[in-house]
C-alpha cells in the first residue's frame, strides 16, 4: 500500500477509535490494521534514499537520466553520467 | 501608416486581405502568408493598427494596396494583443478552469523540476526539498526559461516527464528576471503543456504581482521557487512525529476503549454479581423453604407415624397376636417355674426317697449284716436259712456278710435252748 493512503487510512482508524462507538472486537480489528500501517510506513519513511538526478540530451537526441550534483560554491551544477 | 481594419478575409491561401481607414480615406492591405504566419497576434475587423509596409498596384483591379511587412495594434502591445487572445481562446476551451486542477499528492516520493540548469530556481528549490525530505528521489528536466527555444523546451520537457511517469508532481520554476522574460511561459505551447499534464504541475514563474497564463493553467501557484518546494514536499520529522502521534492515539483509545469496556463489564458484571447475588438469594430462600417443606413434610409424616405407631400399639394390646404372644412370652418364665417346681419337687422328692431308702437301709437286711449279722442261704436250693432245724449236719450254707459271701459247712447244730 502506498504511504499516502496508509496514512489516510490510519487518520481513519484512529477517528474510528476515538469516537469509541464501534464494538469490542471490530475496534481490536481495526487496532490492529492501524498498528500494522503503522508500522508499515514507518518502514517506509526509513526506508528510502536521497536520488537526484538530470536528464541529459545525449549525442544520438536522446534523453538520459544522469546523476546529478551540483557545485554550490559557484552555483554551477554538472552532471555525472551514471555507470552504464 | 496607421487605421482601423476592415474587411478582413482570410481565405484558405494563408494570406489576409483587409482594407485599411481612417476619417477620411482607406485602402487596401495584404499580409502575405509568410508574414501572416509570423504574426504574435489575430488582426480583427475595427482594430487600430500602425503599419509598416511597401505601396504596390494590383493590377488586375487597378488598386493601390499596401503589402503589409509589420503591424502592431495601436495603443496596447502586440504582445499584449496576442497576450489577451490567447487567455480568451484558452479560457474558453477550459484550460485554466479551477475543476480542472490536480491535487497534489500528499506524500511524494519522486520529484521532478523544470527550470533552468544554472539558475538560482534550481539551488532554492533542491536546498528548500533538500532540507524537508532528505530522502527524496529528484529528478530535474532543464530548459532554457527566456529567449527564443525556451517555450518549446519548457513544453518538451513536461512532456517527457510525463510520458516517463515517474514523477509524482512537478515544479514549473523560473528566478528573477525582466518582465519579457515572462513573455516565455505566456506562449501557447508552455499553457498547453502545462494543462494537458497529468502529473501535478506547480508554477513559481512569475513574480507576486505577474499572472502569466502558465500560474493560471498550472494546479498550484506559488510565489517563488522555494516556496514551490515548500508546497510540494511536507517536513519528514514533522511527518515522523504525526505518525508517532498517530499511533500514540490509537493506542490510547484502544486502551480507553478497552477500559471503558472494562468498566462496563465490571459494572455489568458488578449488575451481574448483583444479579448474581439477589439469585442465589433467592436460590438459598427456595432451599430454606424446600428444607421447610422437607421439614414439615417429614414432621407431619413422623407424626401421622407416631400416630399410626400409638394405634398400632393399641392395636396389638388388642390383638390375639399379642395376647398369644404375651402367653408365649410367658411360656419360659412358665416354663421356668414349671422347671423350678420340678427342681424342687425333684429334690423333695429326692429327699424323700433317701430319707425312705435311709430308712430302708437301716430296716434293710444288708445294713444288720453290717452290723455283725449275715444272711444264711442254703447253697443247695438258695434258701434262706431261718431256722437252725432246718440245717442238717454237713449241708453247705452260704453265708452273706455285708462285704462278702462264705461258704461254711454246718459241723453241728444246736437248738435254742439246748445248752
Amino acid at each position: 500500500m502506498k504511504f499516502e493512503q496508509a496514512i489516510a487510512r490510519l487518520e481513519t482508524i484512529v477517528g474510528e477509535l476515538e469516537k469509541g462507538d464501534l464494538p469490542l472486537d471490530e475496534s481490536l480489528k481495526i487496532f490492529e490494521e492501524g498498528i500494522r500501517l503503522s508500522k508499515n510506513c514507518l518502514k517506509i519513511l526509513e526506508d528510502a534514499e536521497r536520488k537526484v538526478e538530470v536528464l541529459v540530451q545525449e549525442q544520438n537526441g536522446k534523453k538520459r537520466l544522469h546523476a546529478f550534483t551540483q557545485d554550490v560554491e559557484n552555483g554551477s551544477s554538472s552532471a555525472k553520467s551514471k555507470g552504464q | 501608416m496607421e487605421g482601423e481594419i476592415s474587411n478582413l478575409r482570410t481565405p484558405a491561401s494563408g494570406h489576409v486581405y483587409c482594407s485599411l481607414k481612417d476619417e477620411s480615406s482607406q485602402i487596401r492591405a495584404v499580409l502575405f502568408r509568410s508574414g501572416a504566419v509570423r504574426m504574435r497576434f489575430a488582426l480583427q475587423n475595427g482594430m487600430h493598427v500602425i503599419v509598416r509596409g511597401r505601396l504596390t498596384v494590383y493590377e488586375p483591379r487597378g488598386e493601390y494596396q499596401i503589402l503589409i511587412e509589420a503591424v502592431e495594434p495601436k495603443g496596447i502591445g502586440a504582445l499584449q494583443v496576442a497576450f489577451d487572445q490567447l487567455r480568451v481562446r484558452l479560457s474558453a476551451e477550459g484550460l485554466f478552469d479551477p475543476l480542472r486542477k490536480k491535487p497534489l499528492p500528499r506524500f511524494p516520493r519522486i520529484i521532478g523540476v523544470v527550470t533552468s540548469r544554472d539558475g538560482a530556481a534550481l539551488k532554492d528549490i533542491l536546498s528548500v526539498l533538500g532540507r524537508r525530505w532528505p530522502t527524496l528521489h529528484i529528478l530535474i528536466a532543464p530548459v532554457q526559461v527566456q529567449g527564443e527555444p525556451a517555450a518549446q523546451q519548457i513544453a518538451e520537457a513536461l512532456d517527457l516527464l510525463n510520458a516517463q511517469g515517474l514523477a509524482e508532481v512537478i515544479i514549473l520554476g523560473r528566478g528573477g528576471g525582466s518582465l519579457e522574460d515572462l513573455w516565455t511561459f505566456n506562449e501557447e505551447v508552455v499553457v498547453r503543456a502545462v494543462a494537458a499534464s497529468r502529473i501535478p504541475v506547480v508554477s513559481a514563474v512569475g513574480h507576486e504581482t505577474d499572472m502569466t497564463l502558465t500560474d493560471a493553467a498550472a494546479d498550484l501557484r506559488a510565489p517563488t521557487p522555494s516556496v514551490a518546494a515548500e508546497m510540494v514536499v511536507p517536513v519528514f520529522s514533522e511527518v515522523v512525529d504525526n505518525l508517532a502521534d498517530l499511533t500514540m492515539r490509537l493506542e490510547r483509545a484502544m486502551a480507553r476503549h478497552c477500559s471503558s469496556e472494562h468498566r462496563r463489564l465490571d459494572s455489568s458484571s458488578k449488575g451481574l454479581s448483583c444479579i448474581q447475588f439477589r439469585v442465589r438469594e433467592k436460590i438459598q430462600q427456595v432451599d430454606d423453604m424446600t428444607d421447610c417443606l422437607i421439614e414439615k413434610v417429614r414432621s407431619g409424616v413422623l407424626a401421622e407415624s407416631d400416630r399410626v405407631r400409638r394405634t398400632n400399639r393399641e392395636l396389638d394390646k388388642l390383638s390375639p397376636f399379642v395376647m398369644v404372644r404375651r402367653n408365649l412370652a410367658m411360656v419360659p418364665l412358665l416354663f421356668k417355674r414349671l422347671e423350678r417346681q420340678v427342681y424342687a419337687l425333684a429334690a423333695t422328692r429326692r429327699r424323700r426317697i433317701e430319707a425312705t431308702a435311709a430308712r430302708l437301709n437301716s430296716l434293710s437286711p444288708l445294713a444288720v449284716l453290717g452290723r455283725g449279722y449275715g444272711l444264711l442261704t442254703k447253697m443247695s436250693d438258695g434258701s434262706v436259712v431261718k431256722r437252725a432245724q432246718d440245717v442238717r449236719i454237713g449241708e453247705d450254707i452260704g453265708v452273706r456278710l455285708a462285704d462278702g459271701k462264705l461258704n461254711c459247712l454246718v459241723k453241728s447244730v444246736l437248738p435254742e435252748g439246748t445248752v
